[in-house]
This record gives structure tokens, sequence and C-alpha cells, in this order.
């Protein structure tokens, strides 16, 4: 059984991830900020999900979503939040760290360009189902 | 036009680069560490990317990623919280104690 339409959900479900993960960055409000983390994190609990690893994915959700992000919205909560959106959202550096960045990104495009040969190009894989049949038992597939 | 393993990579690195920016230039601590928390989910996407191809040691250590992601945030915010008890700001232009 191959999955239909693989290059539909992965696109859709990376386009998903790094926009909230820009919204996670540019927003002002810092409970929008953990509204878009949650969207990031279950987007890639769907890619995970897509790379055959159901339990990471499980997990991802448990933990991130049920866990971490909800503790972040505590502390949202117990901090004043009035103050922090009026003033200024940037610190005094943030043009050396947005250079810095760039010059991070550049490295990678350069290494996914130039260096193409060290990564792994075959598809991934699908996983061959095994049909695991106890004794006098129906048929499990693991 | 098939999904590669190089396809994961470039959207992994693509969010590595956003939580970059992110602690790099915000002020707002708890943004800064929702920014670390995408930086290591980042690293999470590549180990179960690889894993796909080279056996489960990926998935495993995913999880010990994802542990260690939930420690550190309540480390992290336990301090924030003490912080804003002193001094009434999580502001990280403010956080300058120690500096001489």
């Amino acid at each position: 059984m191959n999955p239909v339409a693989t290059p539909f959900f992965f696109y859709g479900l990376s386009a998903i991830a790094v926009l909230s993960a820009i919204a996670v960055i540019m927003r002002r409000n810092p409970v929008h900020s953990a509204i878009a983390l949650i969207f990031t994190l279950l987007s890639l609990a769907g890619l995970y999900l897509m790379l055959y690893a159901p339990f990471v994915a499980g997990v991802q959700i448990i933990l991130y979503v049920g866990g971490i992000v909800v503790l972040f919205l505590f502390v949202i909560m117990l901090i004043n939040i009035d103050r922090m959106q009026r003033e200024y959202q940037f610190n005094k550096q943030w043009l050396v760290g947005l250079l810095a960045a760039a010059v991070l990104g550049a490295l990678f495009v350069a290494v996914y360009v130039k260096g193409q040969s060290i990564f792994p190009h075959n598809a991934v894989r699908f996983p061959e189902y095994r049909v695991l049949r106890l004794w006098r038992s129906r048929p499990y597939i693991i | 036009m098939e999904i590669t393993t190089l396809h994961y990579l470039v959207v992994a690195a693509a969010l590595f680069i956003v939580g970059t920016i992110g602690v790099l230039t915000r002020r707002n601590v708890v943004i800064i560490l929702m920014s670390i928390e995408l930086i290591l989910n980042a690293v999470n996407l590549n180990l179960v990317a690889f894993s796909r191809l080279y056996g489960l040691h990926g998935q495993v250590f995913s999880i010990f990623v994802i542990t260690d992601a939930a420690a550190e945030a309540a480390v992290g915010l336990g301090i924030l919280i003490a912080f804003f008890r002193n001094k009434e700001t999580v502001n990280a232009d403010e956080i300058d104690l120690l500096k001489f």
C-alpha cells in the first residue's frame, strides 16, 4: 500500500512549519507566538508521520504541544506583557545578528548546492510490512 | 517528483535559520526560548530523516533531544520568572548585572 499525494502533503506541511516559525519570531504578542509555535510543532509531527516515525510524532504532540507550549503559556500569563508590547521588539545588535544568520544560511546553501554528492539522493524508503502470525491467531501486521 | 531526504534537510535548515534569527535579534526572553525550541526541532527533523536511511538510532536520539528541550524550557522559564520578580522586566538587554 503506497501512500498517496506525498509531495502535496510534504510541501503543505513544510510551508505551514516554516511560515508559522517566521510568525513565532515576528509577532509582537508572545501569546500569538506560542500559538504559531503550536502550528509549527503539529506540522512537524505530520512530517515525522510521513517519515514513518509514528512514535516520535506522538511524543512530539504529547510532550511539546501538551507540555512545553502549555508551560510557555503559563509563564506568559505570569509575566506582564502589556509593557513589553509597547517597547521596541528587537535588540541593539539586531543588524549583526541578522548578518550572522545570513552568513549561516549562505553556508547551508553552499553545502547543499556544492556538496550534493555527500547527501543521500535516494527517495525515502517505504518500510517493509512483515506479517506476524502467532500460533493459531489472526495475522498481525507490524 | 519524489521526496528525497534532501528535501527534509532543506526544511530543517530553513527552520534552523529562522530560529537563529529569533535568538539573535529578539529582546523578549520568552521568544528567545521559543526560538531555541525551533532550533531543537530542526535538529530533530534531521535526525528522523536520516533514521529513515540508517536505522532507528536517529529516532531514539530525537526522543532524548525532546527530553532535553523539555528540561531546558523548564529551567529557562524558571530563571525567567525569578528574574521577573526582581526587575519587573523580561528584556534581554536589561539583564546586565554581570556586565562590567
